[in-house]
């Protein structure tokens, strides 16, 4: 460990040693290869527990990269540091739904326990604690990392007895085991969670029926993606199996489970429990498009369950379901290997998660070209959510038509929803496509409902008269996301939760995104402090149309979206913090004698002003 | 048969792979922008050339022109996004103009001016960007960046010595050197390179070049952004 290092850009001989040997092992461990950068620096991280200067200079020497483009790489990512952090790096997950259940106060608490300020290293260099974005934790929060692993369901006790694991430097490694149990959760089964198919079904149905049988399986299922845009996977698949390949088989195959949409955790479920549907559906694609590589991108936060994906990975490598000649078929090679994200929500848009598997910033392309053209290393790629895949194994086993009869005609099958917020039973609901949102209210339990957040925040705020609305492409759409509000609750500070959110997570790339999110952060922050006017109203509104006019990509388009549904629907919650003049400073005189107040200690009324 | 798209009602003629933006340029008709430049590959960040199609906004640099396209780019609307783009600009950085040594050959301050956004609208940022003057010859201003990354792509794809890059996300985004002590002396940047002479605002700047110019005669005072625009796509090859 080098927190202990008291200067940090001068490292001692025996440090510089500790970073020579962690750099140069992952370094081989991944021959050196310049697109596999993020995960050399993941690797690299988890020896030093931060990435000192020295390390950034050898990894570039060591992948023939200039410096400042190793930097910048770095630089991008939320886990990655490159500063001292402590021993211990505790992240409080900052979701809506969980600060409602008083993740606030808890983080609170736990810095007063352990004496340290949010953001900040305690001078021993034991800990930092911060917030995060969600961290797929939404139906047993309140939640943390402590180190990259998660622990839900936080309550007073947790909080002290990790306070006190944390005091007396018990490595996290040997904390008790039920701190990191995660539930499933799993309120509702349907056909996807009920079907029963066994590794290798679908694959030698598809094998015997050949690849025309398998696309026609698809294209009579009508599937459609369930990351949230809706194309129909066979038309992907077709696209990208015709796209001219530099040589045969260089296509790939990315399974995008970088599930960070706030709110949503039913990829979570699949990852855990329903593993080998999604291999399998990657498999299915690998032979429908002929491609010989595949890569399942795993959210950082969701690191906890890359082991049993490996072990899930490695049984179906012995039982002939992965690697050469796949169930004997002769040139049906294909392989998955795992790449971790690093905190990123960006890197769920497809392009910038192909730009994070070359080893780049998560910035996203211009498009077109389209990834099933230009995708992986300039390659025909298929990105499909965990979800679409796994229901592509259940068509391929079971044939397109049953799955066509369930949902919609638009929206043919199931949809697997997030379900958390006020109600009795959080978890993951599989719904047929076409269920009414006060369906799933009255599933779920929930009473007094005053709102619905459809497919997180880059979704839709449903209100009360909407509520016989559909879940499905063609009415109310979403990737999963289904955040319950009651009537208690100040839609003002979830619209405030997720505007900073688009703010922390915007990638920075186009003006608009990355300057408008921050001002629009600031405006809420604004009228939350109680300087609010209508001409903020206004400028919100402004700021509103041009992130979602002109926005590279879809997270500054959405940044909007929480705002002008909450300015729409429930403009009163945003009244009630307007003061009557028209126009009103955001400077505030007495506010900014805060600082001096601390400094001196002092409190009283002389040192306000009147 | 010559193929051509309309912009804002008028026909505009252009070559297969040309961008809205390359041929608009060619044919006469300014289309602002601040980090396309025409020997490089669209980019797609500043968001200034955005133009309406088919209802939808896009990037005109990043746009390929086909036949018989209805391109806007005067309209109300848009003029209205350039001006609280480039107001954006402004708030974001620290721009003091008129003690800036690049002023009146600062792309940014022209495009204000011919966008004729005069004052800001926005609270300033005021962020922390200390300048590195650690280099003989050269001065990093960091101050004034507005992360076109024309150093970054130019050092990179021309130079060869990828000096600048990127790093941070967001609004907390910012420019480094390719150096690990982090100062532009310790790099092999020199004042010849594509990379030290490209940047269109004031980041990269020569010392000891100071005001040769008096302000009053400069680029832009002498011409609009948009006419010195059009005048130099005339004599550039493609």
């Amino acid at each position: 460990m080098l927190t202990d290092s008291p200067d940090a850009a001068h490292p001692s001989a025996d440090q510089s040693r500790a970073i020579d040997s962690a750099t140069a092992e992952a370094l081989a461990r991944h021959r050196s290869d310049s697109t596999r950068l993020l995960q050399i620096l993941i690797e690299t991280q988890d020896r030093l527990s931060w990435l000192p200067p020295r390390a950034i200079t050898q990894l570039a020497a060591g992948l023939g990269l200039s410096r400042a483009r190793v930097e910048g790489v770095a630089g991008f990512y939320s886990f990655l540091h490159m500063r001292p952090v402590g021993r211990y790096r505790v992240l409080f997950a900052d979701n809506i739904v969980e600060e409602m259940q008083g993740s606030r106060a808890l983080m609170r608490e736990f810095c007063r326990q352990l004496w340290v300020e949010p953001g900040k290293l305690s001078e021993d260099g034991l800990l930092s604690v911060d917030v995060t974005s969600c961290i797929g934790m939404g139906d047993q929060g309140p939640s943390l990392l402590v180190n990259g692993t998660t622990i839900p369901a936080l309550t007073q006790e947790r909080i002290g007895l990790i306070a006190e694991l944390i005091r007396n430097r018990t490595p996290v490694g040997d904390w008790p085991p039920e701190l990191f149990h995660v539930e499933d959760n799993v309120r509702r089964r349907d056909m996807l969670l009920d079907s029963g198919v066994a590794p290798g079904d679908a694959l030698r149905r598809a094998v015997a029926q050949g690849r025309d049988g398998l696309m026609a399986a698809l294209k009579d299922s009508n599937l459609r993606g369930r990351g949230g845009a809706g194309f129909a996977t066979w038309r992907k698949w077709e696209f990208c199996r015709q796209a001219a390949a530099p040589e045969t088989g260089a296509r790939a195959i990315v399974c995008n489970a970088d599930e960070g949409e706030p709110g949503t955790f039913k990829d979570r479920l699949l990852l855990t429990r329903y593993a080998d549907l999604m291999f399998e559906g990657m498999t299915l694609a690998a032979f429908a498009i002929d491609a010989k590589q595949g890569f399942l991108y795993l959210r950082g936060e969701y690191r906890y369950l890359r082991d049993r994906l490996e072990a899930t990975l490695a049984r179906r490598r012995r039982d002939g379901l992965l690697g050469r000649s796949i169930l004997g078929v002769e040139a049906f090679d294909f392989d998955v290997e795992i790449h971790l994200g690093a905190g990123a929500y960006v890197c769920g848009e497809e392009t910038a998660l192909i730009e994070s598997l070359e080893g780049k910033r998560g910035t996203p392309r211009i498009r077109p070209p389209f990834p099933v053209t230009h995708g992986y290393l300039g390659r025909p790629t298929s990105v499909n959510n965990v979800e679409t895949l796994a229901l592509a194994t259940l068509i391929a086993a079971r044939g397109g038509e049953t799955f066509a009869q369930c949902g919609t005609p638009q929206s043919t099958g199931t949809k697997l929803l997030s379900v958390s917020g006020d109600c009795a039973r959080p978890g993951v609901y599989e719904f047929p496509f076409g269920v009414t949102i006060a369906e799933v209210l009255d599933a779920c339990g929930a009473s007094n409902t005053q709102a619905v957040q459809l497919g997180g925040a880059a979704g839709i705020t449903l209100a009360q008269d909407e509520f016989s609305r559909r879940i499905a492409f063609e009415d109310a759409p979403t990737a999963g996301a289904f955040m319950v509000f009651d009537q208690t609750r100040d839609m003002f500070a979830v619209a405030r939760n997720f505007v900073r959110f688009f703010a922390h997570e915007s990638c920075g790339f186009c003006t608009p995104c990355r300057i408008g999110t921050a001002l629009l952060r600031d405006c809420l922050d604004k009228l939350a402090d109680g300087h609010g006017s209508p001409l903020d109203l206004a400028e919100i509104e402004r700021l509103d149309r041009l992130l979602q006019a002109t926005s590279h990509c879809g997270l500054g388009q959405a940044a909007a979206n929480p705002v002008l549904d909450g300015l729409r629907k429930f403009r009163k919650a945003y009244e009630a913090r307007m003061l009557h003049a028209d126009f009103q400073p955001a400077f505030n005189l007495d506010a900014a004698l805060a600082r001096a107040r601390q400094m001196t200690g002092r409190d009283d009324a002389s040192a306000h002003l009147p | 048969m010559n193929a051509s798209f309309l912009l804002d009602g008028q026909p505009v003629p252009f070559e297969e792979g040309q961008s809205v933006l390359a041929a608009a340029r060619k044919a006469g008709r300014y289309i602002p922008h601040l980090c396309w430049r025409h020997d490089f590959p669209a980019h797609g960040s500043c968001k200034l050339c955005v133009v309406k199609i088919g209802g939808r906004m896009v990037s005109a640099c990043a746009t390929p022109a086909q036949d018989g396209l209805q391109v806007e780019s005067a309209s109300l609307e848009l003029l209205d996004h350039r001006r609280e783009l480039v107001g954006m600009l402004f708030a974001e950085g620290n721009h003091f103009c008129p003690s800036c040594e690049k002023s009146g050959n600062c792309e940014l301050q022209a495009l204000a001016y011919e966008l004729e956004s005069l004052s800001p609208r926005h609270n300033l940022f005021f962020p922390d960007r200390p300048v590195d003057a650690s280099h003989p010859e050269i001065l990093l201003d960091f101050n004034r960046c507005i992360f076109c990354e024309l150093c970054v792509r130019a050092s990179r794809d021309v130079d060869g010595k990828d000096i600048f890059s990127l790093t941070g996300r967001g609004i907390a985004k910012h420019l480094v050197v390719n150096a690990e002590s982090g100062r532009l002396a310790d790099t092999d940047i020199s004042p010849g390179d594509l990379a030290a002479n490209i940047c269109p605002v004031g980041v990269i700047l020569h010392k000891r070049r100071g005001f040769a110019v008096p302000i009053g005669e400069r680029l832009y005072d002498e011409a609009t952004i948009g006419e010195r625009d059009l005048a130099a796509a005339g004599g550039e090859s493609e």
